[in-house]
């Protein structure tokens, strides 16, 4: 009698519990931490794209957190995979993508992930300059591409006026350019030209538009053995003119990463070269008529001008740590979270409200049939800049060094030192190749394993 | 003084414990960690350890870098103890006189201590950039060519002047303590023998304010090697070119932007014995000149 008391008892006590928790398990969504390093306002839109994502479907759950610039983020994760608390998701901007890439089983890769979830993300139709970036050279998506920009030109059509210039035709080569910076500068405008972050519109873009290996081995992408190639004659012969230019007050050097940036739209300078996604900025501060031109090219370099590289960040899949700890739903869940953001009419959105770039050929034809590019003229260059020269080759593709964060730094302190007179172009970039290669060698060393 | 004797050690060991335990976690562990790893050489994600034994020490003392920023830390920190220590001398022997509203000249002089560094910075910055700053821009104005962005005795100057703002309210607020424990009869007496103000500073006020300043140097250039982080990165970054890159900044730039463990702690475990090493040497040798 007591035993079947006591018996019942426990059965009902596990009814009680299994109705507590059974409905729950059925609702509850599975949770994907998802950890980014997009500062406001770009932050809260993109915290907007999740909350469509969840509010799409029931099953999952996106939890968007801001870890901080992208560096920081880059770091927040690193540290997060070594005490196994790393998130399901981490926005990497695209110089981590070589040290990415080495992470081995830290990471997911994109193709894996798609695969073993059953879901199918159409690649062929992302732009070739964002995809390439992102895969592996045997052309496997490793990451998924997201928020991109590339490197343009925005010009002051007022100054342009002034100095007896047609402001509807901003200079197309680096020749053209010199002459319009000195009548720039004979009508009235103090500083001609800047550019923001030195060593990605300088030193890769130019490398890219006239198709010139920035490093061996496909600019990394086929080993981690590449060694820098910026010694070449073409980015000497760049390096100088820009010296040149600075000097005779031509050039104005504003500072690293994004510092320049509000010389612009503040009417300071006349041209600069900066990130397409500058142009919300431009068009919230600027009191003053404005236009977009692609990047220049010096004219006598065979097979010039090609696409540009993008710059902005994509997204990651992360084991929890070390020992791996991730199950099949967790994975199925980001691969729908990713599924979300391959569409269109989100990616089109996206890139219309922030500046960024669309990364499907789709989502640019949605942008066109909403008629943005007609009310919004230049808005499409820096797209018809990615496209042009067809396919990506191997030193158009993008980056893919180890280390890279560290050796943007070092390009731009010996751009610095090269501006304050300490050295001529040549100089500057034996120097870079110098430091880049050790910087190079020191992650082979640490990746070997 | 009496001493108070114990019996036993288990209660003075309670005592000792909270201490002990800060000590432990937030010095001896991390400082511990830190040797361990300046041993090893890891890739990022920690996935694959060597033991390379002082292979990272030999390689950062070798880089003309390392060397570069330590020979810019010990610009910095001279400048920026002498700066900081002068003016509060001066301020505070100012403030020490008998003049009319002297609480509140002594209150807005403190006042600095309390801004954070990073805000420090900025409002620096807002002074003297070179097109958005008032003074940068009168500067340039006037016909001197201020760029501290491309000019790396500009950047210096720059972060040395930040730096010794922030310290100067702390140095001040010791300097006008130490002056008003002088007793006034030593003063009275070298006036009535007829000390002028000039040689009644030099030789009492001075000699008496000594421990003061002894103290004040130690943790001055504490302060410079370590807590000035955060000036130097909102307002110069390092650079340009690496003009203003300290060991302390250097350290960051290597473990947090370049994920460079191994040689990150290297540097830090140098810079902990310069810093021991440093302080040592002032309490051996400086220490026996200081008067108490």
């Amino acid at each position: 009698m007591r035993r079947r008391f006591l018996a019942k008892a426990g059965l009902a006590a596990a009814a009680i519990a299994a109705t507590r928790t059974q409905p729950a398990a059925a609702q509850a969504p599975v949770e994907i931490q998802f950890w980014h390093g997009l500062p406001q306002p770009l932050g809260g839109q993109l915290e907007q794209v999740v909350a469509g994502f969840n509010a799409s479907q029931s099953g999952v759950k996106v939890l968007p957190s801001f870890r901080g610039s992208y560096p920081e983020t880059m770091v927040a994760a690193i540290a997060a995979f070594r005490a196994n608390t790393a998130p399901h998701v981490v926005q990497m901007f695209e110089v981590g993508t070589g040290t990415m890439m080495s992470a081995g089983r830290a990471v997911k890769p994109v193709h894996e992930l798609l695969s073993e979830s059953g879901v199918t993300i159409d690649f062929n139709d992302y732009l070739p300059a964002v995809r390439g970036y992102y895969q592996a050279s045997d052309g496997k998506q490793m990451s998924m591409p997201f928020n991109s920009s590339t490197a343009v030109m925005f010009y002051n059509k007022d100054h342009f006026k002034r100095a007896g210039l047609n402001p509807d035709a901003p200079p197309r080569t680096w020749e053209e350019l010199a002459e319009v910076l000195k009548k720039l500068k004979a009508g009235g405008s103090a500083s001609p030209m800047t550019f923001s972050w030195p060593a990605w519109t300088q030193v890769e873009q130019l490398s890219s538009i006239h198709d010139v290996p920035l490093a061996t081995l496909g600019n990394g992408f086929d080993g981690l053995g590449a060694s820098m190639q910026v010694n070449n004659p073409l980015m000497v012969r760049h390096m100088n003119n820009l010296i040149a230019w600075q000097k005779d007050g031509l050039v104005k050097y504003g500072g690293r990463d994004g510092a320049p940036d509000a010389l612009f739209p503040a009417g300071e300078v006349s041209i600069a070269m900066a990130s397409s996604g500058l142009r919300s900025r431009i068009t919230r501060e600027a009191r003053f008529e404005w236009g977009t031109a692609m990047l220049p090219y010096y004219s006598d370099v065979g097979g010039a001008p090609r696409n540009s590289i993008i710059g902005g960040a994509s997204f990651w899949a992360l084991n929890r740590g070390p020992q791996g700890g991730r199950n099949a739903a967790e994975w199925k869940g980001v691969a729908e979270f990713y599924r979300y953001l391959s569409q269109p009419e989100i990616d089109a959105k996206w890139h219309m409200e922030t500046g960024y770039v669309p990364v499907r050929r789709a989502s640019y034809q949605v942008a066109k049939a909403t008629g943005f590019y007609d009310k919004n003229p230049g808005s499409d260059v820096p797209i018809e800049q990615l496209l042009r020269g067809g396919e990506t080759g191997p030193n158009t593709r993008g980056i893919r060094l180890g280390g890279y964060v560290e050796i943007r730094n070092v390009i731009q302190e010996e751009m610095e030192k090269a501006f304050q007179g300490q050295q001529n172009g040549q100089q500057a970039m034996e120097a870079v190749t110098q430091r880049g290669n050790a910087v190079l060698r020191n992650f082979e060393r640490q990746n070997r394993g | 003084m009496r001493k108070t004797v114990f019996k036993g050690t288990a209660l003075p060991l309670l005592l000792l414990a909270p201490q002990l335990a800060i000590t432990a976690i937030f010095f001896l562990w991390p400082a511990g960690a830190a040797i361990w790893q300046s041993l090893l050489q890891e890739d990022p994600w920690g996935m694959s350890s060597e033991f390379v034994g002082l292979r990272n020490f030999t390689e950062v003392l070798a880089q003309p870098e390392w060397r570069g920023a330590a020979y810019n830390t010990l610009i910095f920190s001279s400048a920026v103890a002498i700066l900081a220590m002068g003016t509060a001398l001066f301020l505070a022997v100012q403030a020490d006189k008998s003049i009319r509203g002297a609480n509140i000249y002594r209150t807005l002089l403190i006042w600095p201590y309390a801004v954070a560094p990073a805000v420090a910075a900025v409002l620096w910055l807002f002074l003297f950039h070179p097109s958005i700053g008032l003074v940068g821009r009168a500067l340039n104005e006037a016909g001197i060519a201020w760029d501290y962005k491309l000019n790396g005795n500009q950047a210096m100057l720059l972060i040395i002047i930040a730096a010794a703002w922030k310290q100067v309210s702390y140095n001040f607020i010791f300097f006008l303590a130490g002056l008003q424990s002088i007793p006034r009869s030593v003063l009275e007496a070298a006036a009535i023998d007829g000390a002028r103000p000039v040689r009644r500073f030099w030789t009492i006020i001075l000699p008496l304010l000594s421990p003061t300043a002894f103290f004040l140097l130690v943790v001055n250039l504490v302060y410079a090697f370590f807590d000035t982080f955060g000036v130097i990165h909102a307002l110069t970054g390092g650079g340009p070119g690496k003009a203003t890159e300290t060991l302390i900044y250097k350290v960051y730039v290597e473990g947090v932007q370049n994920v460079n463990l191994g040689s990150s702690s290297a540097q830090s475990v140098i810079l902990m014995v310069l810093v021991i090493a440093l302080t040592a040497v002032q309490f051996r040798f400086i220490e026996r000149k200081v008067h108490y």
